[in-house]
């Protein structure tokens, strides 16, 4: 018999965040299909309004304290360890987010078992649990299984509905972690987050806007034309309030010394060493290239480009409509038309 | 000073197209030997990372630890190598995305154990924080808990040494958002996102002085027993991804324009 244990960190409120929610209705599915009980782990300051929340899913077991609050590797690991040991996990489903993927490996390390990230679904196929996750940057798909336990995952964003069950009054049994000085050489200063109005690959919007390297590259008259090329990206986002995601070339042209559309960071980046959005609609513009570019495309449901070239590798089979265009007279319009 | 054990393994070329085939030994890909092969490119920004914090704290040094069939380690050292200082530790084993990630780890480990003058007081795990084959985002973790360390970090695209060793590291967590966090000093685990470097040029002086090293490591690589029996793989299938693209072409501006919107407003 498996008993499956939600693990997650509470948010600065005590609330469950989005991720976690997902997560979490992973879990259920996978406990519900298997029959098997379910347990929720939580750590954090104060894991009450969590603890609420889930109280219809199972047996809920806290880490709290101070030392609990920040995303720090150390405490953290100790958290979900103590966790897992009270809970008598032998699966255990988390959030593919920031603070759980940098931790719950460790965990599994220190409790013998092995892990999956990156799940995107988890289900009971002939009475064991299944799991779905890609290779090779999404490249391929693969349906494992394994007998080893403790059997950690850690479930993508955007692959299952947020639990909404009803709040009720859980009965939380606390677990006791020491945290020695060797848990606190790491200290987290601070969260840089961008103002509201800066545009960035924000998981919450419908759109994601990709600029390509066309943008900085000389036009008809010979000339490059950046400015004009960052006041039309920053037009469009403000009006349409997409998420801005960029190729890698164009990243990069600003370590190289390049003129570069200087709102653009790594963190816009898409494709094989950037972030694979799952968006619901993508725009890309002056975008070149092929396998680099559809990996961080692969989740996006609806694509059109706009380009000049109208045998482009990347539109070609990987995008619904491709406009052979030029991208700054369209997206001028599009502005104006967006008002 | 710091003692930079930098993970990196080699992937396919991105742009080479992958086959997934089930083998004797279990999932591979499809000619996997004959498909040309690149330092993983988050490994390959680590190795950037970890050359220019040697250049600028005196006295450090740079490890380069790899799993990988050796002969495919000997090509593509030919490119590495020229790009930065480093001496180079193998383990000749898979260098597969099908493998366990725990298992890698524990090859990684052992290799790592054997380097000789290799001081755990100064030591700064670096390597990409996923991988383009596995993508599991695990497996340093898992190397950091073996070798005792308790301070990780991933995602990271900014280190800061301070005058007394002490870290400060920019990682990436949601939203487009940076948590910046400071840490005593090493011993500590970073799996870097993209960096702040760019590639470096080649440099063939930086290459002749690595490749003295490279030939005796690759005779000395030691055969690494990375199985992945623990993964019972019940499919491994490719995405259906052909689109029917439509194109549209000597229409005017205003007209692509318009349809643009009215599909963002739909």
């Amino acid at each position: 018999m498996e008993t499956i244990l939600f693990i997650s960190p509470v948010a600065a409120d005590g609330s469950l965040p989005k991720a976690s929610l997902e997560a979490l209705t992973a879990a259920k599915t996978l406990a519900e299909g298997l029959g098997a009980p379910l347990a929720v782990g939580l750590f954090g300051a104060d894991v009450a309004p969590a603890a609420a929340a889930a109280a219809a899913c199972g047996q809920v077991y806290a880490v709290t304290g101070e030392a609990f609050a920040p995303a720090r590797y150390a405490t953290d690991a100790a958290a979900m360890e103590a966790l897992a040991k009270a809970a008598g996990a032998t699966i255990i489903v988390a959030a593919d987010d920031s603070r759980v993927s940098r931790a719950l490996p460790g965990v599994a390390a220190r409790l013998g078992g092995r892990i999956d990230a990156h799940v995107t679904a988890v289900a009971a196929k002939d009475g064991k649990a299944v799991a779905t996750r890609g290779f090779y940057r999404q490249r391929m798909t693969a349906e494992l299984t394994r007998t080893a336990r403790p059997w950690c995952l850690t479930v993508s964003a955007g692959c299952y509905a947020a639990y909404d069950g009803a709040p009720g009054q859980a009965a939380v049994t606390a677990v006791d972690v020491a945290v020695i000085p060797a848990m606190t050489r790491t200290t987290v200063k601070a969260i840089v987050a961008p103002s509201a109005d800066e545009q960035t690959i924000r998981p919450d919007a419908t759109t994601l806007f990709v600029a390509g390297a066309g943008w900085t590259k000389k036009q008809a008259d010979g000339a490059p034309h950046t400015a004009e090329a960052g006041q039309l990206i920053l037009g469009f986002l403000g009006a349409s309030k997409a998420s801005l995601g960029s190729s890698k070339s164009l990243v990069d042209m600003g370590g190289e010394g390049e003129a570069v559309l200087p709102f653009l960071t790594h963190l816009h980046q898409v494709g094989q060493t950037g972030s694979t959005p799952r968006h619901q609609k993508g725009l890309a513009t002056c975008c070149h290239g092929e396998e680099p570019h559809v990996v961080g495309w692969r989740f996006i449901t609806e694509r059109r480009a706009v380009n000049l070239d109208a045998a482009c590798g990347w539109a070609q089979g990987k995008a619904d409509v491709l406009y052979v265009a030029d991208a700054f007279a369209v997206m001028k319009k599009v502005n104006e038309l967006l008002g | 000073m710091f003692h930079i054990v930098v993970c990196g393994g080699i992937v396919p070329d991105p742009l080479q197209t992958l086959e997934p085939v089930k083998g004797p030994a279990g999932w591979g890909l499809k000619n996997e030997l004959m498909l040309p092969s690149v330092l993983d490119p988050w490994a390959s920004h680590a190795l950037y990372e970890a050359a220019h914090l040697a250049k600028t704290v005196a006295g450090s040094k740079v490890w380069l630890v790899s799993l990988g069939p050796k002969a495919k380690l000997q090509q593509l050292m030919m490119t590495v190598a020229q790009k930065a200082p480093f001496e180079l530790v193998v383990a000749d084993g898979p260098a597969s995305g099908f493998t366990d990630s725990f298992e890698v780890a524990e090859a990684l480990h052992a290799v790592i154990a054997g380097i000789a003058g290799l001081d755990a007081s100064k030591l700064l795990v670096f390597g990409g924080w996923q991988s383009a084959s596995r993508g599991s985002g695990s497996t340093l973790q898992i190397l950091g808990e073996k070798l005792g360390i308790a301070d990780h970090f991933q995602g990271v695209d900014k280190l800061t040494v301070g005058a007394d060793g002490s870290l400060e590291i920019m990682e990436r967590v949601e939203g487009g958002a940076y948590q910046i966090s400071t840490c005593s000093g090493a011993p500590a685990v970073l799996g870097w996102a993209t960096g702040e470097l760019p590639e470096p040029p080649n440099n063939p002086q930086v290459g002749m002085a690595n490749m003295r090293l490279v030939m005796p490591a690759l005779q000395k690589a030691k055969p690494a027993a990375v199985k992945a029996d623990a993964i019972d793989y019940q499919s491994v299938t490719l995405p259906a991804q052909k689109r029917e693209t439509r194109v549209v072409k000597d229409t005017p501006v205003d007209v692509i324009a318009q349809e643009i919107v009215d599909w963002l407003k739909n």
